[in-house]
């Protein structure tokens, strides 16, 4: 309906096909982040609520590691940044090579921020803080563990997007699945930022 | 401890144990009922392969992603689902004439009773009723060829038929849990329900909630960029309008249902301390979150049933709707203002006063918007030509008893009588009071509207009207009651009582089931009967009742791309106009190739996979749930590299099959409205008045 293309990185002028195919799933997709985003929203007005609810268990100033958390911001940022590449990629150049590379470096950022959040994990289980310790914990965990299933999910994604470019090459659905992913990596920087304010900060203040 | 292949499952886990160590008319009820679903089961699998139409309904239904049989899907599994329901309720109030000091049922079974009807009613016959309405209507209304993600729909349907059958399968292998509807923990925690029916409902529940957050990504989109030229957002019909609220409802709501159902599935799963009585846990938050969904839910189900009151009030009476913008913003007031309003479903927690105010003057908003549209709908008719068809006694019944019901919704309101009343038989009056005539008979009008455009012929109309008065009768004996035995006292969810006081009501409710069981009966009969005499009731032109939205323009059933040449829409009941001085039934100027999605499987896969997944996390079968799960990514991987996804259909055939179509409407007779329920009424309407 609209002539107005959907918010964000796209496709632009220069494959108007493309872009017009790609307006229906990149709204669509919006739609769908928007009600993820509900989901991450409770689980954050949870978290607050059960703040104080720590039965004796161990809190924010025992189990979080800031210097681990800075390095898992600095690692996520940087793969959004990446992967904001790899859409100039996909705009300007418009071949498989340069986007699949900075595909890859998207996902090593994002595999290291994975692995460094798994280690804070166990480090949080060692110091007495599982999950079922604590209402307080299990909120926590909830977050944070969501929004780590999400990059491994995202890590998954790249995997089949790169396996999707070999065999397609640049084809218009792939094209589209790429803003999709685009849109999927950025949001949770999004969701991450917040946890970094309100979790990490916010129970250091 | 578990066993490694089968988890906690074992032999004495089916109710026909029981019934063998205990026969007891308890336990006959109950083994009688596990019995109905693998005798149904093997009933409908002997019928299909006698009939040899194992290939067919795989081809032409279950791998199918048009939106037309996606939407009748939705509807056989609400219908079966709502036989399981309506007869659980007359099994209660036939339990509960006898519940004076006793009862035949026992309280675990009466309580197994109540959680699974009211699970299956809220999540399985409204939600999935008015999903399957969205569906098979939206697109015709807008004048698109299908909704904007037809497989996804596919998976919608699947997930929602996963959640259904995990609920069936309960009654054969273990037991459904005794929470009620909406299993508020702790009680529902593995501290006091350690078994598996509590998972069910999780797993149910979770999954299916799933395909409604997906099936309304899906309407929205579709109404949002699937218009046909022309249409804008103030000429879409109002029934489409109520779809978009809901389905943006859907989107906003449903998740939390997730959110709420996830971790009560971590507590009870991996023992975390969200709900429990010890380390810190607040099942406070399990009710704030539910709600946070459960509200909006209502009006989910029943903004839909007002849609269908709006386009049968203007048909039938032939006229335009009264006041089409204010029935779009007080359609939009509503899907607002309705997820602010949750706390009223406790009042009683102990939020102190002036955050139950807040809430309760909410709640009481929303009834203006709702005020609204009754007096909308009766304007529409006002002076109007009124069709006394059977739409409009659904219509006129949903007046008299949707009111009442609304306005004990307003009592409610107010905390300060919630604190009497609530958790009392008022409460269980007062919601099917709003459920019943407002969702149900919307639907029920809708489905006698609609239904000849998507089978063709009509239904009898006879049986329909007797169909409806049982529907207006039995509602009121039923649950009108029950407002009185709420203020006299009696709590909801007894499975017993020693107040001889309350017997009477109880046996006006009991008659009252069961002529709701007969209206069930009568509707089934009159499927039948319809189908057997489809030439007699054939509509094949299309336009059965003189219809003033774009589905009517297009014959019955609908070709699967739905409109040969997309329309070119200039107003509102734009069918209306072209009938009144346009040029109805003409060729198209020009006809392009049409692309249609592919046949797949991919719903019947993920929805497969994802009922075994919840059947295997309830009987902790761990092999099972992690095969399952890698089964769902798999299939979706999969699916991204299938190339052919779409099939042209050619242009040249599509205007062949329009001249055919055109030639049969020019040679049928058009009928005007006194012959509308006569053979002669071949769906080729004679305008009844100018527009
Ligand atoms: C058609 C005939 C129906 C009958 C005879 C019936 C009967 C009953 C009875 C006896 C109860 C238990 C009341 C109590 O707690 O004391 C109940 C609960 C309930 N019913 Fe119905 N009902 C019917 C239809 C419906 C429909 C159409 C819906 C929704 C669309 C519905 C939704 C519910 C819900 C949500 C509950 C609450 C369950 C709970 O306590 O958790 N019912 N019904
Ligand atoms: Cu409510």
């Amino acid at each position: 309906m609209s002539s107005s293309a959907h918010p964000g990185i796209n496709l632009g002028g220069g494959d108007p096909k493309a872009q017009r195919e790609s307006e229906t799933p990149a709204f669509g997709f919006w739609v769908f982040l928007m009600s993820d985003l509900i989901i991450f929203g409770v689980l954050f007005a949870h978290y607050v609520v059960m703040t104080g609810a720590r039965a004796g268990g161990p809190g924010p100033s025992t189990l979080f590691d800031l210097r681990s958390v800075a390095a898992q911001t600095f690692l996520l940022l940087a793969s959004s940044f990446t992967y904001g590449m790899a859409s100039l990629a996909l705009k300007h150049q418009r071949q498989v090579r340069p986007v699949a590379i900075w595909l890859i470096v998207t996902a090593a950022l994002g595999a290291a921020f994975v692995l460094l959040e798994l280690r804070d994990f166990v480090n949080m289980v060692g110091e007495g803080g599982p999950p079922q310790r604590s209402g307080f914990l299990s909120a926590l965990w909830a977050l944070t563990g969501l929004h780590w299933l999400h990059v491994t999910a995202g890590l998954v994604w790249i995997a089949t997007m790169l396996a999707l470019l070999s065999r397609f090459g640049l084809s218009d659905r792939n094209k589209t699945r790429l803003l999709l992913l685009g849109l999927y990596w950025h949001f949770l920087d999004l969701i991450w930022i917040g946890i970094l304010s309100v979790v990490y900060l916010g129970g250091l203040a | 401890m578990a066993d490694p292949i089968f988890g906690r499952l074992d032999w004495t886990v089916t109710p026909f144990d029981d019934f063998f160590r205990d026969p007891s008319i308890n336990e006959g009820v109950a083994a009688a009922a596990a019995s109905a679903v693998p005798l149904g089961a093997v009933a409908v699998i002997a019928f299909l392969t006698w009939k040899g139409l194992w290939g067919p309904l795989w081809r032409d239904w279950l791998t199918s992603a048009d939106h037309k049989k996606i939407g009748i899907m939705y509807f056989v599994l609400a219908g079966v689902m709502m036989l399981r329901g309506v007869l659980e309720g007359a099994v209660m109030r036939t339990h509960q004439v006898t519940a004076l000091d006793g009862g035949v049922l026992s309280a675990e079974h009466f309580a197994q009773l109540f959680s699974t009807h009211g699970t299956i009613m809220i999540f399985f016959v409204a939600t999935p009723l008015i999903t399957g309405l969205m569906n098979y209507v939206v697109p015709l209304q807008i004048g698109a060829r299908d909704v904007a993600f037809p497989v996804l729909n596919q998976i919608s349907l699947g997930l929602t038929a996963a959640g259904a059958g995990l609920v069936m399968i309960s009654l054969v292998i273990g037991k459904f849990g005794t929470g009620g509807w909406t299993m508020y923990p702790p009680y529902t925690g593995t501290t006091f329900s350690p078994g598996p029916g509590v998972d069910y409902w999780v797993w149910a529940i979770g999954i299916s909630g799933i395909g409604s957050t997906l099936a309304g990504i899906n309407i929205a989109v579709t109404i949002y960029k699937k218009r046909s030229p022309g249409m804008k957002f103030l000429r879409m019909p109002i029934f489409t309008w109520t779809s978009l609220c809901t389905a943006i409802m859907m989107i906003y709501a449903f998740p939390a249902l997730t959110v709420s159902t996830a971790m009560l599935a971590l507590d009870r799963s991996l023992d975390f301390r969200f709900f429990t009585n010890d380390l810190g846990g607040n099942m406070m938050q399990y009710a704030n979150i539910f709600w946070m969904f459960g509200h909006p839910e209502v009006y989910i189900v029943v903004l839909p049933a007002y849609g269908v009151f709006s386009e049968i009030a203007a048909t039938f009476s032939a006229k335009r709707i009264y006041s089409y913008n204010s029935m779009v913003i007080a359609t939009s007031a509503i899907a607002v203002i309705s997820f602010t309003v949750w706390l009223h479903h406790f009042f009683t927690m102990g939020q102190g006063a002036s955050v139950n105010a807040a809430f309760g003057i909410a709640t009481m908003i929303i009834a203006v918007p709702t005020g609204v549209k009754v007096y909308n709908w009766m304007a529409t008719m006002f002076r109007g030509r009124v069709r006394l068809s059977v739409p409009i006694i659904y219509l006129v019944g949903f007046f008299f008893l949707f009111v009442f019901g609304g306005l004990t919704g307003v009592i409610l309101a107010n905390p300060t009588i919630d604190y009497q009343v609530h958790n009392s038989q008022f409460l269980v009056a007062h919601f099917h009071n709003v459920l019943i005539p407002g969702v149900l008979f919307g639907v029920l009008a809708g489905v006698h509207y609609w239904f000849p455009k998507a089978f063709g012929f009509r239904l009898h109309e006879g049986p329909a009207r007797l169909e409806a008065y049982l529907w207006f009768g039995g509602f009121s004996l039923a649950f009108l009651p029950l407002y009185w035995l709420g203020l006299m006292g009696m709590p909801r969810r007894s499975a017993s009582y020693d107040n001889p006081a309350f017997e009477p009501a109880m046996w006006l409710a009991v008659v009252g089931a069961a002529m709701v069981v007969g209206a069930l009966g009568v509707a089934i009969w009159n499927f039948w009967a319809s189908a057997r005499d489809r030439e007699a009731l054939a509509c094949p032109v299309g336009d059965p009742w003189d219809g003033r939205t774009l589905e009517w323009s297009i014959p019955s059933p609908p070709p699967e791309y739905n409109f040969y040449a997309l329309p070119r829409v200039n107003t509102v009941d734009a069918w209306t106009v072209e009938k009144a001085v346009g040029h109805p039934y003409e060729m198209a100027p020009r006809y392009t190739d049409i692309e249609m999605p592919r046949s797949t499987a991919m719903g019947v896969v993920i929805g497969g996979a994802s009922a075994a997944m919840g059947f295997a996390i309830t009987w902790w079968i761990w092999w099972l749930a992690a095969l399952s799960f890698a089964v769902i990514v798999a299939a979706l991987i999969a699916r991204a590299f299938v190339r052919e996804t779409t099939r042209t259909i050619k242009a040249v055939e599509v205007e062949v099959a329009h001249r055919a179509f055109l030639r049969e409407a020019s040679r049928t007779p058009a009928v005007g409205r006194d012959d509308e329920i006569a053979p002669d009424n071949l769906g080729h309407a004679r305008p009844a008045v100018p527009a």
